[in-house]
C-alpha cells in the first residue's frame, strides 16, 4: 500500500496545476499518468493561449507544462504509465505500472484531473480507417510527426474543429471544408478569421452524411440542413477527402468517480455527466476533488485554474497554512470568474449553476 | 456572416479604422477583434499604453489612436493572429500590410507573393518589403506587403502553399 | 514516407530507425513512435477487421481511451496500438476484432 497525503490523477493542465499548488503549501503529492510523459493533451497544442498573463496567456500549449511546475517540485511524487483501475469508497484506489506493477494506494485525499474523451457521431462510414477524433489526428501530427493524411473533412467547428484545422494547414495538409450543423461558429471568430483567410470554406448549417470508401476514407458526402436540422434535398455533395476528422465534443471521463460513489449530473453545457460538487471543486465524497475538463468540458485555461483552486482546497482540508490556501482559492475563483465572465462563458456558467447546488441538496 | 463564415465584412472591418485624417498621417494598427472572449495580452504588449482592455478581460480592445503609432508590436503577441498594421503612406500609390504569418514557406523579403483577403481569395501581387523573426514573436513572423494604396484595407494574409502551389 | 519534416512551430529531428514487422512484412518506424503512429507513416491505417463483416478498422482518438485500435503484439492479444511504444523487432499483427477469438 502506497500511501500519501494528496493523490492527483492526470498530469494534464489541470492535474499538474492541482499538484504543483497543493505541494508549494507543503503537501506531500502523488501525482499518476497513464502517460509516458506530463503535459496530457498540452504536448499538442501549438497555438497560444487565450486568457491573461496569469493563464499563461500567449504561450503555446506546448509550452506550459514546463510552468506548472515551479514551486513544490520535491514534494511531489511523479508515476508515470500508470493507470488507476479502481476507486473505492473506504479510500483505496488500485492502479497498474506498465503490465506488471499492480498497487494499492491510501491517499487522505485525492483530486481527480481525468480530462474527457472525444464525442462520436453516427453516420455510414464512420468505421472506415480514416475517420479521426480532432485529438487523434493533434496527436499524430504533431506529438509523433506523421500526417494524418492529404486532404481534411473536419466536423464540427467549435473552438477544437477551428483550431485542429489550422494545424492541419500549418503541416502542410489540406483542409477541404469545415462542417457545422449549428447555424453559426461556435469557436472563437478570431480562430475561424484565420482558416477563412487561408481559404478553407466554414459551412455552417451542413453536416456529414456519409464516408465513403474501400479499405479506408476516399470520400464523404455532406449536406445542408434547414432550419430544422433536416437534410436539404438536392443540397449534398461529394469531396474527395482520404481524412474525416470529428471534433464534435467532448465527454468528462468520470468512470472511476462513479465507482467511489460520487453522485454524477447530466449536464449537456458541460459535456454530459460530470460529478456534481461544490464551489471549492469537492465532489459528494468529502476526500474526493476533480478539476479541468472531468469536471466540465472548457478551454485549458480553465483546466489550469480549477487545479489550483482544488490544490489549494485540497491542501487545506489536509492542514496547509489556512490563510496561505485561502488567497489561492480567493485568487483562482477571481481569475475563473474573469474567464468565464464574457459572452462565451455563458454556457459553462449556466452549467455549473446546475452542479453547485446538488451537494447541499443530496 | 462574420459569424457563419468567419469572414469579416466591409461594415464589420470599416468600423475599427482610425478617422480619415489619422489614416493618412502615418501607420495605424487594426484590431480585427469582434466577439468578446477572455483574453488580453495585446494590453500587455503595446510599449505606449495605446490599447486597453480593462478589468474585464472579455471586453474587446480599444486602441487610442493618439498613442499608437503603428510599431506592430502587438500583432504577434494577438493568440487570434488578429492584429494587423496597415501604413497607407508607404510609398507613392502604395500602402503597406504588416501581418501574422505561421505556416511554410516564409517569404523572403524581396520576393513577390499572392496576397489574399479576409476570405482566402486573391487580391493582387505584393512585394514583400519585411520579414520580422524576433525572439519575442514566439515563431509567429510579421510580414510586411508592399500593396496598392487603395487595397491595404483588403489585403490580409498571403495565398499558402508558396508561388507553386496548385490549389 | 507520410512524416512532417518541416513545420512553422515544432522541429521534428530525424530520429534513429526501428525496425519491426507487420503480418510478417518488414519496416521500419522511428524512435518515439506507437505502433500506430510507424504503420501510419508506413500508410497503413486498416489495424483490424470487424467480428461479422469483416470491414476493415483503424484507431480514432489516438491517447488509449477508445480500443479501436487493438492489435496482437509479440502474441499479446489487445494491445492499444496507438500507445504502446514501438521496439526494436516487435512482430506486430492483425487479429479479430475481439482477441478472444485468437487461437493460441
Amino acid at each position: 500500500m502506497v500511501k500519501t497525503q494528496l493523490l492527483v490523477v492526470g498530469g494534464g493542465p489541470a492535474g499538474l496545476a492541482a499538484a504543483d499548488t497543493a505541494a508549494s503549501l507543503g503537501i506531500q503529492v502523488l501525482l499518476v499518468d497513464e502517460g509516458r510523459s506530463l503535459g496530457g493533451q498540452l504536448v499538442k497544442q501549438t497555438h497560444k493561449f487565450f486568457g491573461s498573463g496569469e493563464h499563461h496567456a500567449g504561450v503555446r500549449g506546448i509550452d506550459i507544462p514546463q510552468l506548472l511546475l515551479k514551486e513544490g517540485q520535491d514534494k511531489i511524487t511523479f508515476k508515470l504509465n500508470t493507470t488507476v483501475i479502481g476507486c473505492y469508497q473506504d479510500r483505496v484506489l488500485t492502479a497498474l505500472t506498465g503490465e506488471d506493477e499492480y498497487f494499492k494506494i491510501s491517499p487522505q485525499a485525492a483530486i481527480f484531473a481525468t480530462g474527457a474523451s472525444e464525442k462520436f457521431l453516427a453516420f455510414p462510414g464512420n468505421d472506415l480507417p480514416g475517420v479521426y477524433g480532432a485529438g487523434a489526428v493533434q496527436t499524430l501530427m504533431n506529438q509523433y510527426g506523421v500526417l494524418p493524411g492529404n486532404r481534411v473533412l473536419m466536423v464540427g467547428a467549435g473552438n477544437i474543429g477551428i483550431i485542429v484545422s489550422y494545424q492541419l494547414l500549418q503541416a502542410g495538409v489540406q483542409v477541404a471544408a469545415v462542417v457545422e450543423a449549428a447555424p453559426q461558429i461556435g469557436g472563437y471568430l478570431v480562430h475561424a478569421s484565420k482558416l477563412a483567410r487561408a481559404g478553407v470554406p466554414i459551412l455552417t448549417r451542413h453536416t456529414i452524411l456519409a464516408a465513403r470508401g474501400k479499405e479506408a476514407v476516399e470520400s464523404a458526402v455532406i449536406a445542408r440542413l434547414d432550419d430544422n436540422w433536416q437534410v436539404v434535398p438536392g443540397s449534398q455533395q461529394e469531396l474527395e477527402v482520404d481524412v474525416v476528422c470529428l471534433a464534435v465534443g467532448l465527454s468528462p471521463v468520470v468512470d472511476l468517480l462513479r465507482q467511489a460513489g460520487c453522485r454524477t449530473r447530466y449536464v449537456p453545457e458541460l459535456g454530459g455527466d460530470v460529478p456534481v460538487r461544490d464551489s471549492l471543486l469537492r465532489t459528494s465524497q468529502e476526500w474526493i476533488y476533480v478539476a479541468g475538463d472531468v469536471a466540465g468540458v472548457e478551454e485549458a485555461s480553465a483546466a489550469m485554474v480549477e487545479g489550483r483552486l482544488a490544490g489549494a482546497a485540497a491542501a487545506k482540508q489536509l492542514g496547509a497554512d489556512v490563510a496561505a490556501a485561502d488567497e489561492i482559492i480567493a485568487r483562482s475563483q477571481a481569475s475563473l470568474k474573469a474567464l468565464r465572465g464574457g459572452p462565451v462563458g455563458e454556457k459553462i456558467r449556466s452549467g455549473i449553476a446546475k452542479l453547485e447546488g446538488g451537494i447541499a441538496n443530496a | 456572416m462574420l459569424k457563419t463564415t468567419g469572414v469579416a465584412q466591409k461594415e464589420d472591418w470599416q468600423a475599427k479604422l482610425p478617422p480619415e485624417e489619422r489614416r493618412k498621417a502615418g501607420p495605424y494598427v487594426v484590431y480585427e477583434c469582434y466577439q468578446k472572449i477572455p483574453c488580453n495580452p495585446c494590453e500587455k504588449s503595446c510599449p505606449f499604453k495605446a490599447v486597453t482592455i480593462g478589468e474585464d478581460i472579455n471586453n474587446i480592445p480599444r486602441v487610442d489612436y493618439d498613442l499608437c503609432n503603428g510599431c506592430g508590436v502587438c500583432i504577434a503577441r494577438c493568440p487570434g493572429l488578429a492584429i494587423f498594421v496597415v501604413d497607407e503612406t508607404y510609398a507613392p500609390g502604395y500602402g503597406k500590410v504588416l501581418i501574422p504569418w505561421e505556416y511554410l514557406p516564409v517569404p523572403e523579403k524581396g520576393s513577390e507573393v499572392t496576397a489574399v483577403g479576409r476570405d482566402g481569395k486573391d487580391v493582387c501581387r505584393a512585394e514583400v518589403v519585411e520579414v520580422r523573426t524576433a525572439r519575442n514573436q514566439d515563431r509567429t513572423v510579421v510580414i510586411g506587403l508592399k500593396v496598392p494604396v487603395d487595397l491595404v484595407n483588403e489585403v490580409r494574409g498571403i495565398k499558402l502553399g508558396g508561388e507553386d502551389n496548385g490549389r | 514516407m507520410r512524416r512532417i519534416t518541416k513545420h512553422p512551430i515544432l522541429q521534428f529531428e530525424e530520429k534513429p530507425v526501428i525496425t519491426f514487422t507487420f503480418e510478417g512484412r518488414k519496416l521500419q518506424g522511428r524512435e518515439g513512435d506507437t505502433i500506430a503512429s510507424a504503420l501510419h507513416a508506413n500508410g497503413i491505417k486498416v489495424l483490424s477487421h470487424s467480428r461479422r463483416y469483416h470491414r476493415p478498422r483503424g484507431f480514432f482518438c489516438a491517447i488509449g481511451k477508445c480500443s479501436a485500435c487493438l492489435m496482437t503484439v509479440n502474441g499479446t492479444p489487445n494491445v492499444r496500438a496507438c500507445v504502446e511504444p514501438l521496439v526494436e523487432g516487435m512482430d506486430v499483427r492483425r487479429q479479430p476484432a475481439t482477441g478472444g477469438e485468437l487461437k493460441w
